[in-house]
């Protein structure tokens, strides 16, 4: 594995008068978050790996919007939308891959109206992209075997139907992926949308995050999937409360393809 | 001839008073804001096929699906053998189908079948209710009246089936004795049984029973029809239109303010033209019915309160107070309450002090919610209580700034950071260097 990653951003490629193929939205988690930085720099990888051309926006992305929309923050949301729209439009973005299932849905659904037009995609769809075409070979590695129960993120799986990609990609790793009683279109949320993840939860007999890791170590995994780093963060919560951390570990799709194939 | 002559009169008030009500639960509906329903209307024909005609949600819970579709499918069918007896009521005729012959026979054959297939699944249902207590119909949103409008369906299907069967009974003794009037035809494999019961019986007394329970079928028929705009049982109406109209979006596509639109728009783009019109502003969310848009009061007439999307919602699971279901039922009953107080009040709405939010749904309710779409996703007739929520959290954050102390934190880091943590701007691309 090697040590450096290799990430331009959009204002050097601009100056240097270069296009990428894709624009790479980090998202704020994936930014700032020290467990979900991980998972960027997974991806960052795998896009070097394939020599794909990308870059990210840097200090000029903005959070997309959504938590603000979600929890009923228009005038927010449609701030943010608009900044960032203004920015992706003045370089001529076209495609878009993101780190963060939220974002996929707020940049693919919630922007064209406002003035954003873009192909969007989550990153687990660009690998399987990827695997499918042959540019990135995988293997199961470390994971060969294993026993890996994928999470279903609501706002991949519900909110826009993507339960296939991240699944395929799992598959190729030549692993034994089991499913959750209730998984893709029945997934249950692992608590933090809705700008949950922000607030304290209501008063209640459970944490969400509790009953969904219950669910999942239930199978007794070797791996939870998942492809959301707040998902992310909600079922390593989830596992640690179950004392599993050792046996379990909870890791994003992109993550099982870096570790496995030494990328 | 009188019995003719009682049959039209019925037929008629209870067609008057049925329309009646409905032009009452339309005009509710259309209180409501307006919002676009256009697009490709070959997918709202498939989509109301599908999910409306074919059931296809429901399957998803086997057990009730089943039992749902011998009620359904007995439903509509048995209304064939309907429409005989009230052309039978009209025209003072016995069976008056009967020229088809054999096919009719095995039509009404297989009627009985399917109506006994509809008690034995209004009885396993009131058993899923009053005995076995499942989960999500024996909530406490469910209790009184909701309760009762269930069990009073089910006990009347049963009822109806019931007077199907003893007609059908006395109508074959009859026949076998060579009553005049009652010439042969049909047959009878479930009401067979209850036959030899009536054997004893002069013809009078038959005849009796057989007019008896052709009556109390007609009654039958024409009351539940004008329960329904009472009932939750109205989804075997609306579910047609409402699945026509279902969003047509991906599920995690939210609405865009165009209100919004109209004031966050021209700081970016001068030429932007307004959408809305700046003489008649409209409230930022929904406080009250009024806010909500006719789709989403057409969805609260629709619920059927089945509970799917409750016992699917991941926080109602882990014991919070809210339920999808509540929301959907709430905006019903306060809606039902202003098209009370419109009628009240010579057609126009006197200010009552109250509201959907605040009277009927509480703060905590809705700001507990995930937007997972799990609701959406489970309901069998395509009701999205998500919608309702987010308008109502909309109305909380932009009229009234009361957001959860820590929401508000995010949003001030939001618009000061870029990011919902307090982190520079200036740090994003830290994890470039970061190993």
């Amino acid at each position: 594995m090697s040590d450096t990653i290799k990430v331009s951003t959009m204002a050097e490629m601009a100056a240097s008068g270069e296009t990428p193929e894709i624009l790479f939205w980090v998202g704020c988690s994936g930014s700032f978050d020290d467990r979900a930085k991980k998972i960027t720099r997974a991806i960052v990888r795998i896009l070097n790996h394939v020599n794909i051309k990308f870059a990210i926006l840097g200090m000029e992305e903005s959070c997309t919007g959504d938590p603000a929309k979600r929890a009923g923050n228009e005038f927010l949301f449609q701030m943010q939308a608009m900044q960032n729209i203004t920015t992706l439009n003045n370089y001529s973005i076209k495609k878009i891959v993101t780190g963060c299932p939220h974002c996929f849905n707020t940049i693919k659904n919630e922007y064209p109206q406002l003035g954003g037009q873009y192909e969007v995609i989550h990153h687990t769809q660009l690998v399987q992209e990827l695997i499918n075409e042959g540019k990135l070979k995988v293997e199961g590695g470390e994971f060969k075997g294993k026993k890996i129960v994928y999470h279903d993120p609501c706002y991949l799986g519900r909110a826009n139907d993507v339960y296939e990609a991240p699944r395929d990609v799992i598959k190729s790793l030549d692993v034994d992926l089991v499913e959750m009683k209730r998984s893709k279109a029945k997934g249950l949320c692992c608590g933090a949308g809705g700008a949950q993840m922000f607030k304290e939860a209501e008063k209640g007999s459970k944490e969400v995050n509790v009953e969904r890791a219950e669910e999942a170590l239930a199978e007794n995994p070797d791996v939870i999937a998942v492809g959301c780093p707040f998902c992310n963060t909600m079922m390593t919560d989830g596992v640690k409360h179950f004392n599993k951390e050792d046996k379990t570990k909870v890791l994003d799709v992109a993550e099982l393809v870096v570790k496995a194939n030494n990328l | 001839m009188i019995s003719s002559i009682i049959f039209i009169i019925l037929a008629t008030a209870s067609t008057i008073f049925f329309i009646y009500n409905a032009k009452k639960v339309h005009r509710n509906i259309f209180l409501g804001r307006d919002v676009d329903v256009s697009g490709d209307s070959s997918k709202r024909i498939n989509t109301m096929l599908r999910v409306a005609f074919g059931q296809s949600k429901m399957a998803t819970r086997p057990i009730p699906f089943i039992l749902h579709l011998f009620v359904y499918v007995g439903f509509v069918l048995i209304n064939i053998e309907v429409l005989e007896m009230v052309v039978d009521g009209l025209f003072h005729t016995h069976r008056a189908f009967s020229f088809l012959g054999g096919f009719y026979n095995f039509l009404i054959g297989f009627f009985e079948i399917l109506a006994f297939l509809v008690t034995f699944g209004c009885a396993v249902f009131l058993i899923r209710r009053n005995v076995i207590h499942v989960k999500r119909l024996a909530m406490k949103e469910l209790n009184g009246w909701p309760k009762m409008d269930a069990n009073l369906i089910l006990c009347a299907e049963i009822i109806l089936m019931s007077a199907l069967f003893l007609m059908n009974a006395a109508d074959q003794t009859l026949q076998a004795h060579g009553s005049e009037h009652y010439h042969t035809a049909g047959s009878f494999p479930v009401s067979r049984f209850i036959a030899p019961l009536l054997s004893g019986m002069s013809d009078d007394g038959l005849m009796f029973i057989e007019r008896f329970c052709w009556w109390l079928h007609i009654f039958g028929i024409f009351g539940f029809l004008n329960y329904l705009p009472y009932s939750k049982h109205f989804h075997i109406l609306l579910a047609f239109p409402n699945t026509y109209l279902s969003n047509l979006n991906p599920k995690g596509k939210f609405t865009n303010l165009d209100s919004v639109t109209d004031v966050v728009k021209p700081n970016f783009d001068p030429s932007y033209q307004p959408v809305t019109d700046p003489n008649n502003p409209q409230r930022f969310g929904a406080k009250d019915v009024f806010d909500l848009n006719w789709k989403q009061l057409l969805d609260a007439y629709t619920c059927t309160e089945c509970g799917r999307c409750t016992s699917s919602c991941p926080q109602n699971i882990t014991g919070k107070v809210l339920s999808p279901r509540k929301i959907m039922m709430d905006t019903r009953d306060r809606l039902v309450e202003v098209g009370k107080n419109i009628d009240a009040n010579k057609g126009t709405f006197v200010d009552d002090g109250k509201s959907l939010l605040g009277d009927y749904i509480t703060n905590e309710e809705i700001w507990a919610c995930n937007t997972c779409n799990a609701c959406v996703q489970e309901c069998p007739v395509n009701i999205d209580p998500l919608s309702i929520i987010t308008d109502l959290r909309r109305f909380l954050v932009m009229e009234q700034s009361t957001a959860p102390t820590e929401l508000n934190g995010m949003f001030t880091n939001l618009e000061n950071n870029g990011a919902p943590w307090q982190f520079s701007p200036a740090d994003r691309a830290n994890w470039v260097n970061e190993n």
